[in-house]
Parts: structure tokens; sequence; C-alpha cells
């Protein structure tokens, strides 16, 4: 099956490349762009979901600066 | 004394630490990313870099190397150890260090030489220092912002484990904070680079302050 991991950065946590991406829209011309942030997709094939969890709060995600989700997408 | 240096793929500070180790008239031990023991090794350098290409995020990979589970049992019994800047990163990821080093505020590779002041000798990397005392010392990082809840960051000024601070914060780390130590005060993390300032042929041996510190830990 096929799991897709979202992982990014937490609530008030501060992500200086979100700010920068934000920065960057209105200068292209896209207007009303309040806030942005950046995380990382990491998309698995594995056998079973059993690890997922562990997988991302030993490696995938940093508990400490950043939150994650999951979901098995096939 | 034997002091090791982790090697891991991408390290790029080693061959410095190696040689600074070399100038303080200890015996150098390099240590690969794959060994399975410190090879007898009193105190441990983990230099900066670049490991396994900063992928997923700086140490995130490294920490899990074969060279972290007996590094990791040797901090844990006290051993003195100093990341620097990968380094710190890589220990901040096996949670040796509380917190985390994010990307600098301002977006930028930071690379410079900034004043850093010593904020407490109780660490086995600054007991030949002087309390206050001030260092010029190099930095270059892209993710040297420290970041750590409110608790942890007031638990770290309390317990007097802030080791360096910036005169003038390059990276928006909180509390100007440089480098830390843990509670056990042996594992210590420090952003600026000691060991590329460890001879006057390189413009200043500033940085031999704090990696001579540790020669006092040396077994008789």
């Amino acid at each position: 099956m096929k799991v897709r991991v979202l992982v990014r950065p937490k609530e008030g946590i501060l992500d200086p490349q979100g700010e920068a991406v934000r920065g960057a829209l209105p200068a292209l011309g896209f207007g009303g762009v309040e806030t942005v942030h950046v995380g990382r997709l990491i998309e698995m094939e594995l056998e079973n979901t059993d690890d997922v969890d562990a997988m991302c709060r030993r490696l995938l995600a940093n508990p400490t600066v950043e939150e994650y989700e999951w979901e098995v997408v096939s | 004394m034997r002091i090791g240096v982790t090697v891991f793929p991408g390290s790029n500070c080693d061959r410095d630490a190696l040689h600074a180790i070399e100038l303080m008239g200890a015996e150098p031990v390099e240590l690969w990313h794959a060994d399975a023991d410190l090879k007898g090794s009193d105190a441990v350098i983990v230099p900066g870099g670049f490991s396994y290409g900063d992928y997923l995020r700086p140490g995130a990979i490294a920490r899990f190397a074969a060279v972290m589970g007996p590094l990791e049992e040797f901090a844990i019994v006290g051993g003195p150890v100093i990341g620097v800047c990968n380094g710190f990163q890589v220990l901040c990821e096996a949670h040796l260090l509380p917190g985390a080093l994010l990307q600098n505020t301002h977006m930028r590779f930071a690379c410079d030489r900034v004043r850093v002041r010593v904020e407490t000798t109780e660490t086995p990397w600054t007991s030949g220092c002087e309390l206050g005392e001030e260092l010029t010392l190099p930095i270059a990082h892209n993710e040297g912002n420290y970041f750590a809840d409110p608790e942890t960051l007031a638990r770290l000024e309390d317990e007097d484990r802030v080791v360096l601070r910036y005169l003038e914060n390059p990276n928006g780390s909180m509390n100007d904070i440089a480098g830390l130590c843990n509670e056990g005060r042996n594992v210590v993390g420090v952003m600026p680079h000691p060991e590329r300032v460890s001879d006057p042929v390189l413009g200043s041996d500033e940085g031999m302050r704090i990696l001579q510190s540790v020669l006092a830990e040396a077994r008789v």
C-alpha cells in the first residue's frame, strides 16, 4: 500500500521558508496571501502501516518542532 | 589522552578537529560512522559538515549511524562530548541535548566571525576558560537558530546550562544561545567552530580555549 506523510512546522514555530515564500508571491503579482507554511511530503510504499507512527516520531518528523499526519492513499 | 572524532559521510570539519587534537598534545582517533565502538576514546568531538547531505533535517540520519550507539552510552555515563555546528544538530536529533536548530531567521547561510561570551565554566569543554570571557569564533551554518519550548529554555537558564552566548545574534537563536550543555554537563553543543581557530597559522588559536579545556579530564 501507499502511504502519504505530511510533516510541517508546529503552530507558532518560526518558519523562515514559509515567510520567504509569502514575501515572494506579491512580487509575482499574487496579492492577498496572508500566511504560507512550508512542510514536507513523504510517500512510501509498504506492506502494512503498523510502524508508520513510529517512523514519523523517530525519523520523518522532529516532534520538538514539527507535527505530522499520514494517510493511506492506495 | 585519546580524543575521538566521528566521521560521517559529509562531515567536513573532521580533519580540522583531528589536527587541533594533535596540536593539543592529545592522541587523535578517527571514528568512522560504521564503527561499533569508540576505540578507547576519553572524549569525543562530533564535527561540523553536512552529514548525509543534511537530507530530511540536519543530523536526522547521522543520529542513527552505528557509531552513535556507543557514543550515546559514553555520553550517558558522563564521557565528555562536544558537537560543533552539524555535530550540535546531530546531538539535538539524538536527544542528548534538548531543543532543535532551525533555519536562520534571515534565510541566509551565516558565514562570519562572531563574538561569544563564555557563560559557564562548569563543563569539561569550558573549564579552562574564564567566566564571562569573550572569544571570537567562526560560524558557518544555515540552521543555527536555536529553538526550545519555554519550559526547556527556562530550565537551561535556571540550571546555568547556556555555555556560549552571542554578543550579536547572527541567526535568530533564542536567548542568543550559541552553545549549551546537557543536564549532566558533560555533553556540549556549540554552533561556532573552535577547531577552525586552533592554530596561529589559521589567524587565531582562540578556539583552543575551548578544546584544550578537556585535557583536564585526562585520567591520571
